[in-house]
C-alpha cells in the first residue's frame, strides 16, 4: 500500500470518527424526542431525518453543496463570519456525512428509547428523579445496546460513503479524498493491485463490523 | 385528603371528588377498566386532569383552578406498579439507593426496612434473578425507602400466582400494622381488600359509587356489585383461645365465634370474612342445630335482590360496637318469618373465612 493510500485510509478514519461522535451527540435528542413525542410534527421530522436512506447520495449532495455554496444560507453565514468556505473542505465532509448518516444513527436509538416504554422512567420521577435526572440515569443506560448498534453503523456507513463525497468533498488528496474515492480512481488509472489493497480491506473491515452486530447478539439488530 | 379529578377520554370519563383518610389503607376497588389506575395515575402526577386538585396533610399538590401542579418528582409519594419495575442495569441495593439518594436519605432505616421486607439476602442480586414476590417486595422497600408522605400500589399482586400472593401479604399485613402514611391500594380482588383495607372506594364506571370505612361499606345493602359477586362483611377480631377439639375461638365487640384451628398465639388480631350467602335466619335458636355460631341479632334492612328471587338482610348483632352482618335469604323465607326492620332474630353462620 503506497502513501497516497494510507493518507486516505486515514482521512476516512477520522472523518468516521469525527461524524459518528458528531451523530451521537445530534442523533440522541432527535431519537429520543421521536420515540416520546405525541406531537403532529412526529410523522414529518421522522420522515425527513429518514430520507438520506432512500434518496440517491447525488442529490443529496447536490442540495447540501447549493446550501453550502457561496449563493446557499450555510454559504453566506460562513462569508459573513468569515470562515472558509465548505464545499471542497473535510469540514464540509462532515457537515454532509452527518446528514448522510442521520438515519443509521436515529432509528436504532428511538426503537431503544421506544421499547424501554414509559415505565422506568414514571418509577424514576415517583423516586424524585427529575426528567434530566432520569434521562441520563435510567434511559440512557437502558438504551445502551441501541446506541451501541448506532454508533457502529453510523461509522460503518460513513466509511462507506462515496456519492455524498465526490459532490461535496472533490478529490483532494490529503484534505477530502477519502477512501472510496481513492478505489475509484485507482480503477480509472487501471492500478488494480492498488485498489485491491483497498477494497480487500474495506470487504474484511465492513464484514467484521457486521459479525460483531449479529454475533454478538441473538436478536437482529435494527436495518 | 381530598381528591378531585375530571378526565375526559373519548370512550371513558374519570369523574371523582373524594376525601380520604390520612391513615391506613384505602382500597380502590372496582372492575377492570373502571378507571382504579387512571384515579391513582392522577393523584401521582402521570396524568394530567385539567380541572384537577389534590390536597394532602394541608399541602396542595394540585390546584388547576391556581394553575399549581406539582410534576411527579417533586411529590413525596412512593409508586408500586403491577409489574416489577426495578431498574434492570442496577443491583438491588442501588435500586434502593436510587431513590434514598434523591429524597436526602442517608441510609435511615434501611437496616430496618431490609427486616421488615426480608430482602437483605438479596442486596448484591441483579433484578433479573429475582422471583416475582422478592422484585414486588424490594420495590415497596425502594419506595419506602423515600420516606414519602403518601404510598401509591396500583394492582402490586397482580401479576403474581397465588403461591407468591400468599408470601407477599404478610409483608403487606406488616406494613399495615407498622406504616405512618396513608396507602391507596388499587385492586379488583376481594380478598386482599377485604385482608387489608381500612378504607373502601368503589369505582364504577369511571365514579366513586361508595367511599368508607371498610366495615361499614361491606355491610351496604345499596352496592350489589361490592367485592366479590358475593356480598359479605368483614369483621376485625381478636383470638381468644384454642380449644382442645382443634376449633379456636376468636371474639369481637358483641360476640364471639368458632373457627377452625389457626395457629395464631391468642391475643392476635385476624380479620374473618362472613359471606352473606352462609348466613341463614331463624326466630329462635334451638339448640338442635349442627350449626355452632349462632348470634343474637336485629334485623337493620332488608333489600331484594331483584332477579334472583332472594333478597339481602342487613343485621346488627347485640352489644356496644357490635359490627353488621349481612345474609341472604329467599323471598319467600323472608315472607314466611316475616322479618322486617326491628325483628329480633338470630342469625347462624355457616362458614367463617378467616383472612390471613
Amino acid at each position: 500500500m503506497d502513501a497516497s493510500s494510507l493518507a486516505a485510509v486515514w482521512l476516512t478514519i477520522k472523518l468516521a470518527a469525527l461524524v459518528t461522535a458528531l451523530l451521537l451527540l445530534v442523533g440522541t435528542p432527535i431519537a429520543w424526542w421521536l420515540a416520546r413525542t405525541r406531537s403532529i410534527l412526529k410523522g414529518p421530522l421522522g420522515a425527513l431525518v429518514t430520507l438520506p436512506l432512500v434518496l440517491p447520495p447525488t442529490v443529496l449532495g447536490f442540495y447540501l453543496l447549493l446550501f453550502m455554496g457561496p449563493h446557499g444560507p450555510a454559504g453566506r453565514l460562513m462569508d459573513s463570519l468569515g470562515l472558509a468556505r465548505l464545499p471542497f473542505s473535510f469540514a464540509g465532509l462532515v457537515v454532509a456525512s452527518v446528514f448522510y448518516s442521520l438515519p443509521f444513527v436515529v432509528q436504532p436509538i428511538q426503537n431503544a428509547f421506544e421499547a424501554i416504554g414509559k415505565r422506568p422512567l414514571e418509577t424514576a420521577a415517583s423516586l424524585r428523579a427529575s426528567p434530566w435526572d432520569s434521562f441520563f440515569t435510567v434511559a440512557l443506560p437502558l438504551a445502551r445496546p441501541g446506541i451501541l448498534t448506532a454508533a457502529i453503523l453510523g461509522f460503518a456507513h460513513t466509511v462507506g460513503e462515496f456519492g455524498v463525497v465526490l459532490m461535496i468533498g472533490g478529490n483532494i488528496p490529503g484534505k477530502t479524498q477519502v477512501l472510496s474515492v481513492k478505489i475509484f480512481d485507482y480503477v480509472e488509472t487501471m492500478e488494480y493491485a492498488q485498489a485491491h489493497w483497498l477494497a480487500g480491506g474495506m470487504v474484511c473491515f465492513s464484514f467484521l463490523v457486521l459479525l460483531c452486530l449479529y454475533g454478538g447478539r441473538k436478536k437482529s439488530p435494527w436495518i | 385528603m381530598e381528591a378531585r379529578f375530571r378526565l375526559d377520554y373519548p370512550d371513558f370519563t374519570l369523574d371523582v371528588d373524594l376525601r380520604l383518610p390520612e391513615t391506613g389503607i384505602t382500597a380502590i376497588f372496582g372492575p377492570s377498566g373502571s378507571g382504579k389506575s387512571t384515579l391513582l395515575r392522577c393523584v401521582a402526577g402521570l396524568e394530567r386532569a385539567p380541572g384537577g386538585f389534590l390536597a394532602l396533610a394541608g399541602e396542595t399538590w394540585q390546584d388547576e383552578s391556581r394553575k399549581f401542579f406539582l410534576p411527579t418528582h417533586k411529590r413525596p409519594l412512593g409508586i408500586v406498579f403491577q409489574e416489577a419495575s426495578l431498574f434492570p442495569h442496577l443491583s438491588v441495593r442501588k435500586n434502593l439507593e436510587y431513590g434514598m439518594k434523591r429524597a436526602g436519605n442517608r441510609g435511615e432505616g434501611f437496616d430496618a426496612m431490609l427486616a421488615l421486607l426480608g430482602i437483605r439476602a438479596l442486596l448484591e442480586r441483579s433484578p433479573a434473578g429475582l422471583s416475582g414476590g422478592e422484585r414486588q417486595r424490594v420495590a415497596i422497600a425502594r419506595a419506602l425507602l423515600t420516606r414519602p408522605r403518601l404510598l401509591l400500589m396500583d394492582e402490586p399482586l397482580a401479576a403474581l400466582d397465588l403461591k407468591r400472593k400468599l408470601e407477599i401479604l404478610p409483608y403487606l399485613e406488616k406494613l399495615h400494622d407498622e406504616l405512618p402514611i396513608p396507602v391507596l391500594y388499587v385492586s379488583h380482588a376481594p380478598d386482599e381488600v377485604a385482608r387489608l383495607a381500612d378504607h373502601l372506594v368503589l369505582i364504577d364506571n369511571g365514579r366513586a359509587a361508595a367511599s368508607g370505612p371498610l366495615m361499614e361499606t361491606l355491610a351496604r345493602l345499596d352496592l350489589p356489585h361490592a367485592p366479590g359477586d358475593d356480598p359479605g362483611v368483614v369483621l376485625e377480631t381478636t383470638i381468644a383461645g384454642h380449644e382442645a377439639d382443634g376449633l379456636t375461638r376468636v371474639e369481637f365487640p358483641g360476640g364471639a365465634l368458632y373457627v377452625s384451628r389457626r395457629d395464631k398465639p391468642p391475643g392476635s388480631h385476624v380479620r374473618c370474612r362472613i359471606h352473606a350467602s352462609d348466613v341463614s335466619l331463624a326466630l329462635a335458636a334451638h339448640g338442635d342445630s349442627s350449626i355452632l355460631n349462632i348470634l343474637p341479632a336485629t334485623v337493620v334492612a332488608v333489600a331484594p335482590i331483584p332477579p334472583s328471587g332472594h333478597v339481602l338482610v342487613q343485621l346488627k348483632l347485640r352489644g356496644d360496637n357490635a359490627p353488621l352482618l349481612l345474609a341472604r335469604i329467599t323471598e319467600r323465607s323472608r315472607a314466611a318469618l316475616d322479618i322486617a326492620p326491628g325483628r329480633e332474630i338470630v342469625a347462624q353462620i355457616k362458614a367463617v373465612a378467616l383472612l390471613g
